[in-house]
């Protein structure tokens, strides 16, 4: 049943994002694309990953939609209908996942518990968070103890996207409104 | 070949398989769109289907979520991919954000984001330029 459950929501989320592809209103695209969000939210707390669930829904279907929105607001609402050769890009897709899928052939059953993933770090992990870090949730022990350092890696990286961004977008209203002046005067 | 008529087989990578198709979906739009915003989308989509597959991974079938409970034989599904795509997720909206703030700023300076337009406005200023050089340069030369 649960399995059944995971596929269907599975489904569901590639469907949704071969709608994205013919859609050319972007503020469906943009909406379609927080569905996304909401429904691998969904697959993550049935695939037991309750922190990755809670993250993508705040992130991925909250900040990223508000981000976008905030884009199209500024730049344009609908795709121009520009007529491109989609063959050579169609053959590359079929041919990349043809070599993917015959790369899961080989891959462990899903949920298998003897899989090679399951077997080696991780249970280590698992048994020594209680005694070492003193808290319930293994995830947050690792990703604040264990792995510190990684996050703060992950902090600069943040920051510097920030950075990266205030630079972009910086002074565009002082520049809009020159060109505005220029275009009076 | 015989393993693609065994259904349990089938049933245990259908995962693998959709999100094969989700990731070149997301590829796909990426590469046959032009609309830049859209290119962002697809590359998220793309990034999710990755966070599928780890997932996927990590799970154990009768687990539960990673967080210690007073049985002591319960099974846990693994936390380590759980923790990975936890910084991934958050890595990939600093890179969503700064694509955005990219797009926004090439809408102000082309006032187009879509790149067959962009490519053509480059095209013609090019085009300018090396008839502007050719002229001064021809100048020159019948000054001389």
């Amino acid at each position: 049943m649960e399995l059944a459950i995971t596929l269907f929501l599975f489904c569901a989320i590639v469907a949704t994002a071969i709608a994205i592809t013919t859609i050319r209103s972007l503020f469906a695209v943009v909406m379609l694309s927080g569905v996304i969000s909401l429904l691998s939210a969904l697959l993550f707390v049935l695939m037991d990953a309750v922190d990755v669930a809670f993250t993508e829904a705040a992130v991925g279907a909250g900040i990223s939609t508000v981000l976008m929105l905030g884009t199209i607001a500024l730049t344009s609402r609908t795709q121009k209908d520009i007529k491109r050769n989609n063959l050579i890009p169609l053959a590359v897709i079929i041919l990349t996942g043809l070599v993917l899928i015959d790369g899961t052939l080989d891959m462990p059953s899903f949920g298998a518990p003897d899989s090679p993933a399951q077997t080696h770090v991780g249970a280590a992990y698992i048994a020594r968070t209680a005694d070492e870090i003193h808290i319930p949730n293994i995830v947050t022990a690792v990703l604040a103890s264990y792995r510190g350092y990684d996050t703060l890696g992950e902090v600069t990286v943040v920051f510097t996207a920030g950075l990266g961004v205030v630079l972009l977008l910086g002074g565009m209203g002082a520049r809009s409104r020159k060109r505005r002046q220029e275009e009076e005067g | 070949m015989d393993r693609l008529l065994d259904p349990s087989f089938v049933l245990g990578h259908m995962n693998y398989w959709l999100f094969v198709v989700l990731m070149m979906t997301g590829l796909y739009i990426v590469v046959a769109r032009g609309n830049l915003l859209k290119k962002i989308v697809g590359l998220n989509i793309f990034q999710a289907a990755v966070f599928m597959l780890y997932i996927s991974a990590g799970k154990v079938r009768g687990g539960t979520a990673p967080i210690l409970t007073d049985n002591p034989g319960e099974a846990y599904s693994n936390p380590l991919p759980h923790v990975l795509i936890l910084t991934a997720i958050v890595v990939g909206i600093a890179t969503t954000a700064l694509g955005l703030a990219l797009t926004t700023r090439i809408n102000e300076v082309y006032g187009t984001i879509e790149e067959d337009e962009i490519l053509e406005i480059d095209h013609q200023e090019t085009e300018r330029e090396v008839a502007a050089i050719l002229a001064t340069s021809a100048q020159d030369s019948a000054n001389a």
